[in-house]
């Protein structure tokens, strides 16, 4: 239940944005990465979460262990908080959404259609579904947009129980959700040094 | 899988979800067709089954750009993506829930619609058959075409221009054994040939759907 990253090299829209990135991230443990807009934070997630592949490098992690949380929530407008829930419950093979709704004090909004939610709601329903995958690796982009403070201490307390249980956390963050196990990786020192693509088919990928 | 299904379905027959449009649609063509050709009712029967047809692809095609957008634009498809679902199950269960919710309705449909235009008797039978082993390949091929426009502004348009030509073998077998029930011909091979069609996107297009898929979310 490790994720090892290794010498990974990653492309955004044709064009590298890093290489040579390598890290570790054993069970327990957090890892926050840090560095400017456009660095290539959301590409490397998503790219480890295998929506892109990687142009150079190796991701090892046993399959069946990563869920991803994206900007967008995923969520139906139409369904309510709990069909929403339940939906992503079931995909995943998970029963009960009894603890995920109350980790993020969701049950007064059980019957509420999601597209009546504030942002700050949605987001709250959005990290809840990590809650019900079961997964023990969590990629989270950006997972504290539009959350009040009692919100974010109210995620950094699942993040520590997730941490508690095993489970491992790698998430783009600005803010600091007071960790104890939380390392900081700065992509800075990535960033790709020629934007120039060794193979001209990598232009159309 | 089952999962999906039912959430698909029941977010068509929620507020927005366009359950119904597809057969307003159906039967606002199919009851245009008698202003515009005239009322001769010899005429009508004639080109009874063709016109059904044609309403029935038109009407399926209308619902075709909600498969994939919607779910790209709130980022669940993304969400999907990364879930324990292969990308090949998520387009035939899409395109599963696609027909459920436009095809199998055009089907109950047409017998009725076709007493507007003036069906022979004898031709509701094939009508029905053909249209039910026929709108099934309609979905699919919609499937595959809502997976390759997927991520486009105003995808729509482009996505009826490329489907359209992908329909012909389709409309040409259904239409064949309707017409040649309607006459009272012999209609088994042109029904083989539209179940043959039918058959073979279901087995091929899930994966070329995926495919396109997982390029389009990179």
């Amino acid at each position: 239940m490790t994720l090892s990253v290794h010498n990974l090299s990653i492309t955004r829209g044709g064009i590298r944005v890093l290489e040579q990135v390598s890290f570790v991230l054993a069970a327990g443990e957090a890892l926050v990465l840090r560095g400017p807009n456009g660095i290539g934070k959301t590409t490397l997630l998503r790219t480890i979460a295998g929506l892109q592949p990687p142009l150079d490098g190796e991701i090892s992690v046993a399959p069946d262990t990563l869920v991803y949380a994206g900007h967008a929530d995923g969520l139906k407008s139409t369904l309510t908080v709990e069909e929403n829930l339940s939906f992503w419950a079931q995909i995943f093979g998970q029963g009960d959404i009894a603890p995920a709704m109350d980790s993020f004090d969701l049950g007064a909004l059980r019957t509420r259609p999601a597209g009546l939610l504030s942002a700050g709601q949605k987001r709250r329903l959005g990290l809840a579904r990590l809650l019900v995958t079961g997964r023990a690796i969590w990629i989270l982009d950006e997972p504290t947009v539009s959350l009040d403070t009692r919100a974010v201490e109210m995620f950094a307390q699942v993040i520590r129980t997730h941490l508690g249980q095993g489970g491992a956390t790698l998430m783009a963050t600005h803010i600091d959700l007071g960790l104890d196990q939380a390392n900081t990786l700065d992509l800075t020192p990535f960033r790709a040094s020629a934007n120039q693509l060794d193979d001209f088919d990598e232009a159309f990928l | 899988m089952t999962a999906l299904l039912l959430r698909d379905l029941r977010l068509a027959i929620r507020a927005g979800g366009g359950f119904g449009l597809g057969l307003a649609f159906f039967l606002i063509v199919v009851v245009l067709v008698p202003f515009g050709v005239g009322p001769q009712s010899e005429l009508l029967s004639r080109i009874a089954a063709g016109t059904l047809w044609i309403g029935a692809l038109l009407a399926c095609l209308l619902s075709l750009d909600r498969i994939f957008a919607l779910d790209w634009e709130d980022g669940s498809l993304d969400l999907l993506a990364t879930a324990p679902l292969p990308m090949e199950a998520i387009a035939a269960v899409k395109a599963l829930a696609h027909w459920l919710t436009t095809g199998l309705p055009l089907v109950f449909a047409a017998p009725v619609l076709a007493i507007l235009l003036n069906l022979p008797p004898a031709g509701y039978g094939p009508l029905v058959l053909s249209l039910l082993l026929g709108t099934p390949a309609l979905s699919m091929i919609g499937t595959f075409g809502a997976a390759l426009t997927v991520g486009l502004k105003r995808g729509g348009l482009l996505l009826s221009l490329l489907v359209l030509p992908l329909y012909v073998p389709t409309l040409i077998f259904g239409a064949e054994a309707a017409r040649r029930g309607m006459d009272g011909f012999d209609t088994t091979t042109p029904m083989l040939m539209l179940a043959g069609i039918t058959c073979g996107t279901i087995a091929l297009l899930p994966f070329a759907a995926a495919a396109v898929l997982r390029v389009n979310l990179r």
